[in-house]
């Protein structure tokens, strides 16, 4: 077959057909007045693969048309061919950024249906690995935010702290970036020897850290001018597009799901929900960066409740939770129980849970229906950035395609976490 | 300072607001379902939204389930159920409002009007159950492309398999790899 080389090829009006968008931008678009720009799916600003079908009156924004699926992993659809201990493994490949939460809140949704006890020395393990998550999360939200707006060197500066945290992740479960180590019913294993001194020497360094952070931009004045009354977003209108998280909290609503409905022992531990007043991007920035250091403040108590805390680093119960290897060689009910669990699984009721937790992101949810067998009739993630990608045209409306650089950094968005 | 309504039992407001639009109330692992009449979910959402005591104003999630088994064997009262997963922030409540809908027409009106972030959660179990969501404002698929044919989190469709393809069995794998036909 010959091919057309690009001398050769007739040149052609474009035949695509503008009546599919006829509704969704406006009558200027038509007639050629306003420009319509694709910004991504491969733009380093969109955090992932993103497309904006932008409408664009020079360089302000008149309709954002946020476009996803490029990512569509069928996730969900692969989770419901697996066991719920298998299941776990696909979870983290979601949001990438914090695999442990998307672990957590599945493995909560499996515990609930199932009714399964954790104990305390796990609970205070999950406690860890939630916030550690949080704060690497948060370095590359502040890290790739700051690159966006043109400061480089908080890139680098938090990139370098979360190498510490994912080198702690590959002590706890052999990976850096997707650590499968919370499981139902506790976590995969102990902490290692090497972890807690890794561990207490993150948290002596790192509030100099998020000084150092704060020194290159809170009162920066280019960083003042470009994150100030820009993408504000009201609380009612928050809530009514269903954003969570500090996104929320930006705009001054106090709802964090740690204090609202305490999971994991979070009811134990002191520590406080920033707020923002003005819902711009610069209250988002200050939020996350105050709750990363709530987040050290709390890394501090479980430290001093690890070793106080009672149980083992997983459930005891057989029916769900594989024995220990040592007591394959002496019990006959272990090697039942680890046969049946590892060809198996665990047969979970059929009846429909419904689990959210506070991510780095905000309110990931589970919805796990059970088939009274051992594998899922279907589970939902509801995510974060999903609902976060989907205001964006509301945050974005009549400010410059500069802005939007800006609003897509601050609402810290996954794509990941949006295209399950 | 504010007085606020002392909270309420959703399924008794609805009950006397709209008698006869509860069909059924679950209650399992301290969770609230409430299953109601698909015909009558916008009134039953303005009536969960907007009545003092109850204000469940965040939308916290729209899941699409599919009862379908091998043998085309479902055991409840439609093929499909749409489960709305609503938070009250006042009141620090969920509830489960849930519908079930027919095989041949799985149809419901959108609730995108009752919280604007019903939008594209609905669109996802649009795009990947096949529900179809009446008067939605933006109708397109959402995570599939344009021309895709069928609905992928249904349970009848199965999962992709591909054959691992080694040096010994190359090329008699290549002759039957799904590769785009001219």
């Amino acid at each position: 077959m010959a091919v057309n080389t690009a001398s050769d090829a007739p040149i052609t009006e474009w035949q695509g057909s503008i009546e599919d968008i006829k509704n969704l931008v406006t009558e200027r678009a038509l007639t050629g007045e306003t420009m319509l720009l694709n910004m991504g799916p491969h733009h380093p600003s969109t955090h992932g693969v993103l497309r904006l079908l932008l409408e664009l009156d020079g360089e302000e924004i008149v309709t954002c048309l946020p476009d996803i699926g490029y990512l569509h992993t069928g996730i969900e659809k692969t989770i419901e061919s697996k066991t719920y201990e298998k299941g776990v493994t696909c979870t983290d490949r979601m949001d990438y950024l914090s695999p442990m939460s998307n672990n957590a809140v599945f493995c909560m949704a499996i515990e609930k249906l199932v009714d399964l006890d954790v104990p305390e020395r796990a609970q205070v393990i999950r406690v860890i690995c939630l916030e550690l998550s949080r704060i690497a999360s948060h370095l590359v939200w502040l890290g790739t935010h700051a690159i966006d707006l043109g400061a480089m060197s908080v890139f680098l500066y938090c990139f370098r702290e979360r190498e510490k945290i994912l080198d702690m992740f590959e002590m706890l479960s052999g990976q850096r970036m997707m650590g499968s180590y919370l499981r139902p019913g506790g976590v995969w294993r102990d902490l290692t020897s090497d972890f807690m001194p890794a561990l207490e020497s993150f948290l002596d360094d790192f509030p100099r850290r998020v000084d150092d952070y704060e020194k290159l931009l809170t009162s920066n004045p280019l960083w003042l001018d470009r994150t100030q009354g820009i993408g504000v977003i009201e609380p009612d209108v928050a809530l009514a597009w269903g954003i969570s998280g500090a996104s929320l909290r930006g705009s001054g609503v106090n709802w964090d799901i740690r204090k609202a409905m305490p999971y994991s022992g979070y009811e134990q531990y002191d520590f406080d929900v920033p707020l923002g007043e003005h819902g711009d991007v610069y209250d988002r920035y200050i939020c996350r960066i105050k709750e990363m250091r709530e987040s050290h403040k709390i890394l501090r108590q479980a430290v001093k409740r690890l070793p106080s805390a009672s149980g083992g680093f997983r459930s005891d119960n057989r029916k769900f939770v594989p024995p220990p290897r040592a007591e394959l060689g002496q019990s006959m009910e272990a090697v039942i129980h680890h046969f049946k669990l590892w060809t198996e699984g665990f047969s979970v009721p059929d009846q429909e849970v419904y689990v959210a937790i506070e991510s780095p992101r905000g309110e990931i949810g589970c919805y796990l229906h059970g088939t009274g067998g051992t594998r899922p009739r279907r589970v939902h993630f509801k995510t974060p950035s999903f609902m976060h990608i989907q205001a964006i045209p509301e945050m974005s409306r009549n400010h410059m395609i500069a802005d939007l650089v800006a609003i897509v950094g601050s609402i810290d968005i996954v794509l990941g976490d949006c295209d399950r | 300072m504010v007085n606020i309504d002392p909270a309420k039992n959703p399924v008794e407001v609805l009950n006397s607001a709209i008698p006869g639009v509860v069909q059924d109330v679950v209650e399992f692992a301290g969770e609230t379902t409430i299953v109601v009449d698909p015909q009558q979910i916008i009134p039953v959402m303005r009536v969960l939204r907007d009545t003092p005591g109850l204000i469940f104003n965040f939308m916290s999630d729209v899941s699409a389930v599919d009862y379908w088994e091998p043998g085309g064997v479902y055991d409840r009262p439609g093929r499909f159920a749409v489960c709305y997963h609503i938070y009250s922030m006042l009141y620090n409540v969920r509830l489960r409002v849930k519908v079930y809908l027919d095989e041949d027409e799985p149809e419901v009106e959108t609730v995108s009007t009752v919280w604007p972030a019903a939008n594209w959660l609905e669109r996802e179990a649009m795009d990947l159950m096949g529900i179809t969501f009446l008067n939605h404002p933006d109708p397109r698929r959402l995570l599939m492309p344009d021309d895709w044919h069928g609905h992928p989190h249904r349970r009848d469709t199965p999962l992709g398999y591909e054959t691992v393809q080694f040096s010994f069995n190359a090329e008699e794998i290549m002759k039957h790899k799904p590769f785009a036909k001219e």
